[in-house]
């Protein structure tokens, strides 16, 4: 056979041979040749020396054949710019076929195969395929003006096709309609990256904007009752971008999408939540009621995704949550359908456990708690932890509820699972913190598992109980002098709780606790840690000049805790509501944190934090002049729990403000924040806790120097509080770790 | 959108790859393959890598994944990737490594129509039956007259139903399936029940017939003031696109032009006044550390004309469970070592009738102090002609203008399989 093509033909191997039977006069050997190749193609071995002789075969009267060898030609064009050349012809021919399949075939072929020369010959045919009396055609047509544009978008602007797709809109065929519009939807992404990256200039990226006015809206309603579920989906990301001009028009919008709920597709379900969501906003309070009846009919749909397949179900349960801290009305007396099953994927159990939290209320609480109770012994640890975190929750969030949680936890710690215990200590430290000196019959049982404990923020949980209630446990020095012993073992977490504790007995009791005193601040004031060693030499300067003061500062009254309502601030969650169905909003965090967009997406983040932080400030300084104590000091603290899709610690923390992106934080967002308070921070920063957390109290704490601790806290506080709500699951506030600051305040 | 399409096998060796855009490159599925396949704790269904997001499904053995590289709408891209499965089933059986290697050609074909530049495009599958064929049924459709009228029909309006469709004997045959959720308490109380209904209908009717479809909905008893004591309450109803949404949004008519063949008509939700079709009373007795004692009666809460059948109960043993011997009188039980659990499957129940179970696990002695976690009883079993919720099809109408006479089937089945769980 011959041996055509620019390399020269190897004699022998699978190539050989499938260049000798894509040349054979038999049509069925040369067919089943081209699907070899295509087999090798696809596992990776490199085929693109048979490119003149699958060529050969695009001519055909077999349209089977006719797509595998544009399969191929899709693959390669990019390597063989000079005999893609070869196949122009054909395509042309084909774009004028009388058969519309393959009319349109040709057409959305040659948009796919990316080479210079063939884009050259691109735009005739195309021209013609948009004005296609078919709308086979049309509609594919219309996407591959999206494709040219992505390639030389100047080739589109030039040649009219973006304002011809402008035009399509206004198609009598459905299909037709979605497409444009998914097209013109490409055409705006693309020209916003290409914009940024400064590939386009602005006046480039105002050619292709399109702007939705009444009489396309009218258009889009039309066409959404006909197309297909996938065009759906197009027209409602549409209606959701679009500003209804006035009250009247939200009304007709909402009302018009209300159907699409009742749709089989999840997504056109969670697609029309959405419109409904931004218009719903915009609706006139007179009509409370229409208001009242939208999200009652949201309702049903979004259960009845909770019985989808469980990935679906995830992207469900993952918006779910976010409705939820929008409208914490949209699921009421809904929890059932939470509840976990026992082969429901881990992913989706936690994210179940989630929602349960937020749904509890007085009326179903006791169904919660023996729900929680049965998920605590079950085989996932991860799962078996984050059910007990939820019981502490359930406490903290239902005041009436808190005796029976205790009861719960009590019965959880008598089951002597180690990591049960360790997870219900410091648990129940929470409880403690929310409602001081109500359950301190219990401590006796949280000390007789004191040996359980191997983890650093259960043994820390239960030395800052201990050191809270030393007054009333007789044997507080002989507890706490076990940890002294192994003082030098711990972490540093557990160390500055033991130094503390250990401190606030010797307030309590100074006439037997002056020797174990002695000892933990000899240990301590020898430690590594410059923050055990600092905070050491604190109390031990503040003890030997006036006790009254170290009182004042150890034994600070608290604030109160409280579950934080969202996980994200205000502003990210009306950017994620108008992005639900998003993988943004399935993370909780917007676009900007992990779809990559170079400099300029981290720029404008930084601004927007700048802005976030300063209105935090006002608000955090109308506290202090309120006279407030903060109250959600330590939801701060919640960052480092947690995990899964969230970038742990200080990362997440920060990653929750309204669009910090990891960019940001790679470098260093404690610069930022520094900047903001001032030069002073630094000076403090040395003195500040062990985990990053205390770090940043430490850098704000010396701001507020002149005022009592109340500013302090106040400053803490619009970090805590205002502009970093906790990232994930609303876990309660953990006082040990931030107690340090309290108590490091009261110097100041 | 969707960048890229691939399929994987249980190595972790590209089955199937497909881009749709230049912002990935194929090397991409080594990514894939270090971070989702070979890792041992995926803890999500999308993993996000840099800005390249990774969306799977697990499905048989292999991996189905869609890569994106913006803020993609993940509710529609798993949706997707579901409707690939459902497509490839229909078109060959079933879904898994091998048949996806015997056709490939064909998968590529298919993923090339239905995916175009990462949007999805026509999916449905007795569409895409008319021209993307098997060997084994060829259809010609390289007739021009033939193909126009196809992608007229895939673009149009009703763009699941051809006009030109002729039978004989006009049938219509309707499937109603309720898949019952339980979840009891280890008190015997009904933490959670509701059905899961699906009502599937295949239509051979000729020409483009419209159907009006009515259920003892509550809703549209109640409003036209009929005595309905077996009314059920739907708490929601999703429909085939082919349904008139908006007919339904103002007073409840299901009114649709079917496509030809078998598809799913609608689903629904119902929570409330669900019949429990099986009653499970377990004992379950641990004597010491040494013996775990059961006693299991299944009892059938039905009328007894019906029966249940396929019953299969998975009773868990603890984990160090050495032997368990089982006694029962109906049907047959054996202990499964492999899944820690006594498999009890008993071919037909009839209702009122009951059966029970005896067995005793023997325990090995172990270290471990915790407590047993006593996952649930689990229960798969389908009864014919009942449904839990109490649905009925009252009527299906056909009107076709050269008025034809159709026969209508109506079939209810009560299943539940892996969602129907006693605690004990």
């Amino acid at each position: 056979m011959s041996s055509s093509g620019a390399r020269a033909a190897p004699k022998k191997g699978e190539n050989y041979e499938l260049r000798a039977d894509l040349n054979s006069e038999y049509r069925d050997k040369r067919k089943d040749a081209i699907k070899r190749v295509i087999a090798n193609m696809t596992v990776g071995k490199d085929v693109s020396g048979l490119f003149p002789d699958v060529l050969k075969n695009m001519q055909t009267e077999d349209l089977e054949q006719k797509k595998l060898v544009y399969l191929y030609l899709m693959n390669y064009a990019k390597t063989q710019p000079e005999l893609v050349i070869l196949a122009v012809n054909t395509f042309v021919r084909d774009s004028d076929d009388a058969n519309p399949l393959i009319r349109a075939l040709s057409i959305r072929t040659m948009a796919c195969l990316r080479a210079e020369k063939i884009i050259d010959y691109l735009s005739p045919p195309l021209q013609k395929a948009l004005v296609d009396e078919h709308p086979y055609v049309r509609k594919t047509a219309a996407i591959c003006v999206a494709k040219l544009y992505d390639l030389k978008p100047e080739l589109a602007i030039d040649n009219g096709f973006i304002d011809t797709l402008k035009e399509m809109v206004g198609d009598a065929n459905p299909m037709v309609v979605a497409n444009a519009v998914t097209a013109l939807m490409d055409i705006h992404i693309t020209s916003q990256n290409m914009l940024e990256s400064g590939a386009e200039t602005p006046e480039g990226v105002a050619k292709v904007t399109w702007q939705i006015n009444s009489a396309i809206l009218n258009k889009l309603l039309i066409a959404l009752n006909e197309c297909s579920e996938w065009g759906r989906v197009a027209i409602l990301t549409q209606l959701g971008r679009y500003k209804a001009v006035d009250e009247r028009e939200s009304e007709h919008i909402c009302e018009r999408v209300v159907p699409q709920l009742q749709h089989a597709n999840g997504s056109v379900v969670l697609a029309a939540v959405k419109v409904i969501m931004i218009h719903m906003k915009h609706i006139s309070s007179e009509r409370a009621d229409l208001e009242k009846q939208l999200i009652r009919k949201m309702a049903p749909p979004l259960v009845t995704l909770v019985s989808s397949a469980p990935e679906v179900q995830w992207v469900a349960l993952r918006n779910i949550n976010l409705l939820l801290q929008k409208r914490d009305d949209l699921l009421q007396n809904e929890m059932r359908v939470f509840f976990c099953k026992y082969n429901d994927p881990p992913y989706v159990k936690v994210e179940k456990l989630a929602i349960m939290v937020r749904l509890a209320g007085e009326n179903n609480v006791d169904t919660f708690l023996s729900e929680l109770r049965e998920y605590a012994s079950e085989v996932d640890v991860d799962f078996v932890r984050r059910s007990i975190k939820a019981i502490g929750q359930c406490a903290i969030k239902i005041e009436s509820s808190a005796e029976r949680c205790v009861g719960v936890l009590m019965d959880l710690i008598n089951t002597r699972v180690s990591y049960v215990v360790q997870e219900a200590v410091v648990v129940m430290k929470d409880i403690f913190r929310k409602y001081p000196s109500t359950y301190e019959g219990v401590i006796p049982t949280l000390c007789a598992n004191l040996e359980e404990l191997d983890e650093p923020e259960a043994k820390a949980s239960l030395i800052w109980i201990i050191g809270e209630y030393a007054e009333k446990i007789d044997n507080a020095e002989e507890l706490l002098g076990i940890f002294v012993d192994s003082f030098t073992e711990d972490a540093y977490l557990v160390q500055l709780q033991t130094l503390t504790a250990v401190v606030k007995l010797f307030l309590k009791r100074p006439d037997r606790s002056q020797p174990i005193l002695q000892r933990v601040l000899d240990l301590a004031t020898k430690c590594d840690s410059p923050d055990v060693r600092d905070r050491a030499y604190i109390y031990w300067r503040l003890l030997s000049t006036d006790t009254s003061a170290a009182r004042a500062v150890v034994m600070a009254h608290r604030p109160a805790i409280s579950l934080p309502r969202t996980t994200v601030s205000p502003a990210v969650l009306e950017e994620l509501i108008s992005d639900i169905g998003s993988l943004a909003s399935v993370y909780h965090k917007p676009a900007e944190t992990f779809v990559g967009k170079g400099r300029m997406g981290a720029e404008s983040m930084k601004k927007s934090i700048l802005e976030d932080e300063v209105q935090a400030r006002e608000a955090a300084i109308q506290k202090v002049a309120a006279g407030q104590v903060a109250e959600n000091l330590l939801d701060f603290d919640d960052a480092p729990a947690v995990e899964g899709v969230a970038p742990s610690g200080i990362a997440a923390a920060v990653a929750s403000t309204p669009g910090v992106s990891k960019v940001l934080t790679s470098s260093n967002p404690l610069d930022d924040l520094v900047s903001i308070f001032g030069a002073g921070g630094t000076a403090a920063a040395a003195s500040s806790g062990g985990n990053d957390l205390a770090g940043l109290g430490g850098i704000v704490s010396p701001v507020s120097t002149a005022p009592p601790p109340g500013q302090g806290l106040a400053g803490l506080d619009m970090f805590g509080g205002a502009s970093l709500p906790a990232a994930a699951a609303p876990t309660p506030a953990k006082p040990p770790a931030t107690q340090p600051q309290d108590d490091l305040l009261g110097l100041f | 959108m969707i960048s890229g399409f691939f399929i994987f096998n249980q190595k972790g060796e590209v089955l199937i790859t497909r881009l749709y855009r230049t912002d990935i490159k194929r090397s991409i599925s080594e990514v894939f393959r270090i971070h989702v396949v070979s890792s041992a704790d995926v803890r999500s269904p999308i993993v996000t890598l840099g800005s390249t997001s990774f969306l799977h499904v697990r499905h048989n053995n292999i991996y189905v994944l869609a890569i994106t590289k913006n803020n993609a709408n993940a509710a529609l891209i798993f949706e997707f990737l579901y409707r690939f499965i459902s497509i490839s089933r229909s078109y060959f059986g079933k879904l898994d490594e091998e048949s996806v290697k015997n056709n490939f050609v064909l998968i590529y074909e298919l993923i090339d129509e239905i995916l175009d530049f990462g949007y999805p495009q026509t999916s449905e599958i007795d569409t895409l039956k008319a021209y993307i064929t098997t060997e084994a049924a060829r259809s010609e459709v390289t007739d021009i007259g033939e193909s126009s009228k196809l992608t007229t029909q895939m673009t149009g309006a009703v763009s699941w139903r051809r006009g030109d469709i002729k039978y004989k004997k006009n049938e219509a045959f309707v499937d109603v399936v309720e898949n019952v959720n339980l979840l009891m308490s280890a008190k015997g109380t009904v933490l959670r029940a509701d059905v899961d209904g699906q009502i599937l209908m295949r239509a051979y009717l000729s020409g483009m017939p419209e159907c009006k479809f009515g259920l003892n909905d509550k809703l549209v008893l109640d409003k036209a003031e009929r005595a309905a004591d077996n009314a059920v309450r739907l708490d929601d109803c999703q429909f085939h696109q082919c349904v008139q949404l908006g007919a339904w949004g103002s007073d409840r008519t299901i009114s649709f032009i079917p496509p030809d063949g078998e598809f799913e008509l609608m689903k629904y939700r119902s929570t409330s006044d669900v019949h429990l079709p099986l009653r499970v009373h377990p004992t379950v007795t641990e004597i010491g550390t040494t013996q775990v004692q059961y006693s299991i009666t299944v009892k059938a809460g039905f009328n007894s004309k019906l029966s249940a059948t396929n019953i299969v109960l998975r009773i868990p043993t603890p984990l160090n469970a050495t032997m368990a011997s089982c006694k029962t009188a109906s049907g047959k039980a054996k202990y499964v070592p492999a899944e820690n659990v006594i498999v009890w499957k008993i071919p037909r129940i009839q209702g009122g009738s009951e059966a029970t179970l005896t067995a005793a696990a023997d325990l090995a002695a172990t270290t471990t102090r915790q407590a047993w976690a006593r996952p649930p009883i689990d229960v798969d079993f389908q009864v014919l002609m009942f449904t839990a919720s109490g649905l009925l099809v009252r009527f299906l109408k056909v009107y076709e203008k050269s008025g034809y006479h159709s026969v209508k089937w109506v079939r209810y089945l009560t299943r539940a399989s892996g969602t129907y769980q006693i605690r004990f």
